[in-house]
């Protein structure tokens, strides 16, 4: 591991020299898959382990997360017909986890827990449970695990929907820092012309400003375009040792850096930042330990994979990372920097506006896709380096820093 | 005589809620003040945000804040939520200490008309014998 600084201490959390990402697996992202989440799950899995070029029986770590509607790492270990399990974790968690998990299993590997580790995440969103639902509502208002307190309140107050939650964020930026449906607009657009040239995007027709403003409104200043979709689907990513890695069928993908990591008062799965200003999010508190850690400038970056639930989710996001000023991140956009070719591409895939809402680790699969420059049309030329976030705007989330192995 | 009937989500209080609903029900709005450092906070939670102590006391505010955030809500997964739509939810930055906020839903207005630190006040709405809810409403001016 390498040896960074911050604020005159020494960290030690680089693993460019520990773990790598060695392969990658997606199934196909449909709005009904006609198969249970089990099956989806296991299909992504054996993809990530036959692209990295080992057997499926010397996977010995699993790591997964989701509310109540992935498949758990038992049911996969059992499918996947696994020997022994020397390491798993299931997370009960919202996207915010979505780098955290390829983290954890990084520090699986680093530590000695697990040799090699396969990362998941597998839901029918679209035709099964869908995340924000009724049902997914339901069980939020039976469960403790996100504040009991919470739906008491939300429910009651007519505010039950993920969308309704993060528009309540956004309204909050539009008041603070003039942001505007344009704005939101050129989110979606960018994603969407990213989308144009990915194989695996549900979304592929192009998306004018007029399109997305003939969109109908959710919750004000939310649209339908402002939303990310809804999938069935699952991806998956192998990690093993950056050491082992070079022995097999890719080019090592390597965790520069990696945190998961919150703001104070962050309770709540939808009322987490009710406490610090809405306007800011969890970036705001980790992002210059993060490039510490990875020893790396914001200017280095080759491109960001930035958690895309909802359009503005990418304009706290980027704006707290520090890729541009506070309140800039529109203007950015609308000047198309974000898209492949300007000044730092964003959702290279379509993200989960675009391409399909396997719930973030789509965004880790693409980065990887990006850094072993096999991303085909979309192709961020000579990319080394990129960042990958996960949470939605609120107060708790985690991001990657990805490189090729040096 | 029947119960009024509403095809709303009703509050599940548990054992840190329960205090709030009551006095909701009394048409008082509640929130708990830590007795170590005396800061308030919302929604109710085992311990302080701000010091971390676990002693607290409830008391009663002015029910007046002002607009702190708000959306206005087209399509909603409950369907008693949906046949009211368009409706406004906001959130309420109370005026009895900064950074104190309270979603709730807002009355009495044309969800084109709210602005950003708008102020309100609040009024209960009985949704059955047992339960009413808080809700909000720009504070009149009277010429």
């Amino acid at each position: 591991m390498s040896h960074a600084k911050l604020d005159g201490k020494e960290i030690r959390v680089n693993f460019n020299s520990a773990a790598a990402i060695a392969g990658i697996g997606w199934t196909d992202y449909t709005r009904k898959s006609g198969r249970a989440v089990e099956q989806l799950a296991l299909e992504a899995c054996k993809k990530a382990v036959e692209d990295a070029g080992l057997k499926t029986s010397e996977v010995d770590g699993l790591v997964t997360y989701g509310i109540g509607d992935t498949s758990m790492t038992s049911v996969v270990a059992t499918g996947l017909g696994l020997p022994v399990l020397h390491h798993y974790a299931d997370y009960s968690a919202g996207g915010n986890m979505a780098c955290g998990v390829v983290l954890h299993a990084a520090m699986a590997i680093a530590t000695g827990q697990a040799t090699n580790v396969l990362v998941y995440r597998a839901l029918n969103g679209a035709s099964g449970v869908r995340y924000g639902g009724s049902r997914f509502s339901e069980l939020l208002a039976e469960s403790s695990v996100h504040s009991d307190a919470e739906p008491q309140f939300l429910d009651t107050a007519g505010i039950n929907m993920p969308a309704q939650h993060f528009a309540l964020l956004c309204r909050r930026h539009m008041i603070k820092y003039g942001t505007t449906e344009e704005d939101l607009a050129a989110i979606a657009i960018n994603g969407r012309a990213h989308a144009v040239d990915n194989e695996r995007a549900m979304k592929r027709a192009p998306m004018t400003l007029d399109d997305y403003r003939a969109s109908p409104w959710i919750a004000e200043p939310f649209r339908l375009l402002d939303c990310c979709l809804q999938s069935d689907g699952a991806c998956a990513l192998l990690l093993t040792s950056t050491e082992r890695a070079r022995d097999l069928r890719h080019k090592p993908v390597t965790l520069r850096g990696g945190m998961t990591g919150a703001g104070p008062a962050n309770r709540g799965l939808m009322w987490g930042n009710y406490w610090q200003e809405h306007a800011d999010c969890y970036a705001h508190f980790i992002a210059d330990r993060l490039f510490a850690m990875a020893d790396v400038t914001r200017g280095d970056l080759d491109f960001a994979q930035v958690y895309d639930c909802f359009t503005y989710s990418v304009i706290s996001q980027f704006e707290d990372f520090g890729l541009c000023e506070k309140g800039g991140a529109g203007a950015f956009f609308r000047a198309g920097h974000a898209r492949i070719g300007g000044k730092l591409p964003v959702n290279t895939a379509g993200g989960l506006l675009s391409e399909a809402y396997i719930h973030g680790l789509n965004n880790v699969v693409e980065a990887v896709s990006q850094l072993r420059g096999d991303a085909g049309a979309r192709q961020v030329k000579g990319a080394e380096l990129g960042l990958v976030t996960a949470g939605g705007a609120t107060s708790t989330g985690s991001a990657l820093i990805l490189g090729v192995a040096a | 005589m029947n119960a009024p009937v509403t095809d709303l989500p009703l509050p599940r209080a548990n054992q840190l809620t329960q205090p709030f609903w009551q006095a909701a029900h009394e048409h008082r709005l509640v929130v708990q003040r830590c007795k170590a450092c005396g800061k308030m906070r919302f929604y109710p939670s085992g311990g302080c945000e701000h010091c971390g102590s676990m002693d607290y006391e409830w008391v009663q505010c002015s029910g007046r804040g002002r607009i702190y955030s708000w959306i206005v809500v087209h399509r909603n997964v409950d369907p008693g939520w949906q046949k009211r739509t368009p409706f406004v939810s906001a959130i309420v930055e109370l005026a009895d200490q900064a950074h104190v906020l309270v979603p709730g839903l807002l009355s009495e207005i044309a969800p084109d008309k709210v602005v950003a630190n708008l102020e309100v006040e609040v009024w209960f709405e009985d949704m059955t014998p047992d339960i009413s809810l808080p809700r909000w409403r720009p504070i009149a001016r009277r010429a």
